[in-house]
């Protein structure tokens, strides 16, 4: 079967030997609004480029748009405009099939309610995202034990979630997030449920990550989880703003 | 890059199905319940149609299947009267008995006393009421064996009294109890008008002809003699089994080869027409209830399937946010679907033979039940889920995983 996504070395137009390579995100132009009774403009036209390894937050208040720019980062939702670039591939107009091996392939998701399967086992619910990203069964669980040693879980492979701590929780979904190695890993508030010890637990799986040189980007209302970030923005009604 | 071959392939599909069926036990249960009960009804009323049927064509093999008589053509007179047309011979049984297929056979003719009376003691009683005589029949000696009959005591007639017109009488048992005699070896006569016969055996069952038991039996050579008997008015048959249609053919031949249109032969249809026709009557009947139990199954399985898609619409949202396509979220609820369905048909298939065999084993009967229709019970539990799964499935896999993933797991 041949590639359906073109490889990130393909993408460049301009030439065989592009310089280097292209950012893991790039927003141009991108907005998003809400059609109903009235028009809500969640998101402004926004420009945003992170390159590989960058670790970046984005904070701001409820209702700011974090959330509208979080499922436009992790192609759970369109852009109403502009163009937006994962990896170097567009993806605005993409056909749903090549966004949803985009999601598989590239992007991890973390989410504040860790969404785990209460049913599956810790090894379950990791190798679950290994199957959706085409990772091949031999390989599948070797992955999900490294990644479960990665985030320190690796003695409780066979628990199930609803037996462990919010912050092993939470680990757990990093370890989800990661084993089939992305190339964006997209937290949305992931210490929002935590209490500060296993908050900082989490920032620290977060900053060993990014140390290994994984790119990520942090959803958060709290300015403490957005000061560990390399690059922070701040969203305020729809707009990008970067901070200094 | 990852090899996509190995991206959410089947056994990926039945794995999933398979733990996300089996992590509600208690809902599995409930939601299996209307297939396995519509699915063991219909193996049930197929069961006890078959074995129901069986029983017909087992007592229509017994009795009714090896059974034949000949009679001479009939036509209707104008005045609305049944004339023969035709005669058979005195030797029948023995021009029968040459074809393939016969096995015994006996003439049968009722004897018209004309008025005379029949009893034990040959006494002219003016003033006793008049009572219809028990009926007499002249038969030819292989009569036992061409109508399964059976002596409680005594003999039967033989060739030789046959022949040489003998005044000897076989007691059919209601005539014998009705003359009021009982036992053969005090030589009891029973006088026919004012003609002494003596009884030589007293006949206790027969199976075919039942008739039989109320009559005087007596040699047709005799009858024929004394009682004016003309011709053999019937000629009664054992064939074998399946061979009513050559007996059918032949026979007329054999008896009336100068014409054998003036012979009528009666013989029973192939067996397996009749048990197919009983079949077919009872079946249509279950198998619609049946039908109606499935899809009621059918109903409760899509209702708690589509249920089960608004609970999981969190797992729903994590899975496609997790990369997975909506024909993989489609694929999965389908499956889940089938699978409960063929649990159902499985366990319903169980419980139906389960039922079969113990309905019959009250009843003593055979149980009877076609294999091909277990295992197809199974694969009908199967489809029933498909279908079933069909509409639970679509809108799981329209869910946006957006709105998804807000309503948590």
């Amino acid at each position: 079967m041949t590639l359906l996504l073109p490889g990130a070395a393909d993408a460049p137009a301009d030439g065989p030997e592009a310089g280097p390579p292209p950012p893991v995100l790039e927003l141009r132009g991108v907005h998003r609004e809400f059609r109903g009774a009235a028009t809500v403009t969640a998101l402004q036209p926004t420009d945003l480029v992170l390159e590989s390894g960058g670790y970046l937050a984005v904070v701001g208040p409820s209702g700011s748009g974090k959330s509208t720019l979080l499922n436009l980062l992790g192609l759970l939702d369109r852009p109403s405009g502009g163009e937006y670039l994962l990896d170097g591939v567009p993806t605005a107009r993409a056909r749903e099939r090549v966004r949803t091996a985009l999601r598989a392939e590239r992007i991890g998701f973390v989410f504040q309610a860790f969404h785990l399967l209460p049913q599956r086992t810790v090894l379950e619910n990791v190798l679950l995202a290994t199957t959706y990203a085409g990772v091949p069964r031999a390989q599948r669980r070797e992955l999900a034990l490294a990644a479960l040693a990665r985030v320190g879980l690796g003695h409780r492979t066979h628990f199930l979630p609803t037996t462990l701590s919010g912050g092993e929780r939470q680990r757990v979904a990093v370890a989800r997030a990661v084993v089939a190695r992305p190339a964006v890993l997209l937290a949305d508030e992931p210490t929002g449920n935590l209490d500060s010890h296993s908050s900082a637990a989490v920032l620290e799986l977060f900053d060993e990550l990014h140390a290994d040189g994984l790119t990520l980007v942090v959803i958060t209302h709290d300015h403490a989880v957005a000061a560990r970030a390399q690059r922070r923005v701040s969203i305020t009604d729809g707009v990008l703003r970067e901070d200094a | 890059m990852s090899a996509r071959r190995d991206r959410f392939g089947l056994r990926d599909v039945v794995a999933e199905a398979t733990s996300g069926v089996g992590a509600r036990p208690v809902r599995l249960l409930l939601t299996v319940l209307g297939t396995v009960l519509g699915i063991a009804s219909v193996v049930v009323t197929i069961g006890l149609a078959q074995t129901a049927a069986n029983r017909v064509n087992e007592r229509f093999d017994a009795v009714a299947a090896t059974q034949a008589t000949a009679e001479p053509a009939t036509r209707s007179t104008w005045s609305g009267r049944q004339q023969a047309i035709g005669s058979l011979p005195w030797d029948a049984p023995e021009r029968a008995q040459r074809l393939a297929g016969v096995e015994a056979a006996a003439t049968v003719s009722p004897v018209d006393l004309g008025g005379a009376t029949v009893s034990t003691v040959a006494v002219h009683d003016p003033s006793a009421p008049a009572l219809a005589p028990p009926p007499v029949v002249a038969t030819s000696p292989g009569l036992l064996d061409a109508v399964g009959g059976h002596l409680r005591e005594g003999r039967f007639f033989d060739a030789g009294h046959d022949a040489r017109g003998d005044r000897v009488v076989v007691l059919g048992a209601d005539a014998a109890a009705r003359l009021g005699v009982t036992r053969v070896a005090t030589q009891p006569s029973v006088f026919i008008g004012d003609v002494a016969y003596q009884v030589v055996g007293l006949l206790d069952r027969v199976e075919r002809r039942p008739d039989l038991l109320g009559a005087l039996v007596v040699p047709q050579g005799t009858a024929a003699a004394d009682l004016g008997l003309v011709s053999p008015a019937a000629l009664q048959l054992r064939i074998a089994v399946g061979a009513g249609a050559t007996v059918a053919e032949q026979l007329p031949i054999a008896l009336a080869p100068d014409a054998p249109d003036r012979v009528d032969v009666s013989v029973p249809p192939p067996p397996a027409a009749v048990q197919d026709e009983v079949r077919a009557d009872l079946n249509v009947v279950f198998l619609a209830l049946g039908g109606v139990a499935l899809l009621i199954g059918g109903v409760g399985i899509a209702n708690v399937t589509l249920l089960s898609v608004m609970e999981r619409a969190g797992e729903i949202g994590l899975r496609r946010a997790l990369g997975a396509r909506r024909r993989d979220v489609a694929a999965q609820f389908v499956a889940e679907s089938v699978l409960v369905g063929a649990l159902g048909g499985l366990i319903g298939a169980a419980l139906g033979v389960g039922v079969v065999a113990v309905v019959s084993l009250t009843q003593e009967w055979t149980p009877i039940l076609d294999l091909r229709v277990v295992a197809a019970a199974a694969a009908v539990g199967a489809l029933v889920g498909l279908l079933a799964g069909g509409y639970p499935a679509a809108k799981a896999a329209r869910l946006e995983p957006v709105a998804a993933l807000r309503s948590g797991l």
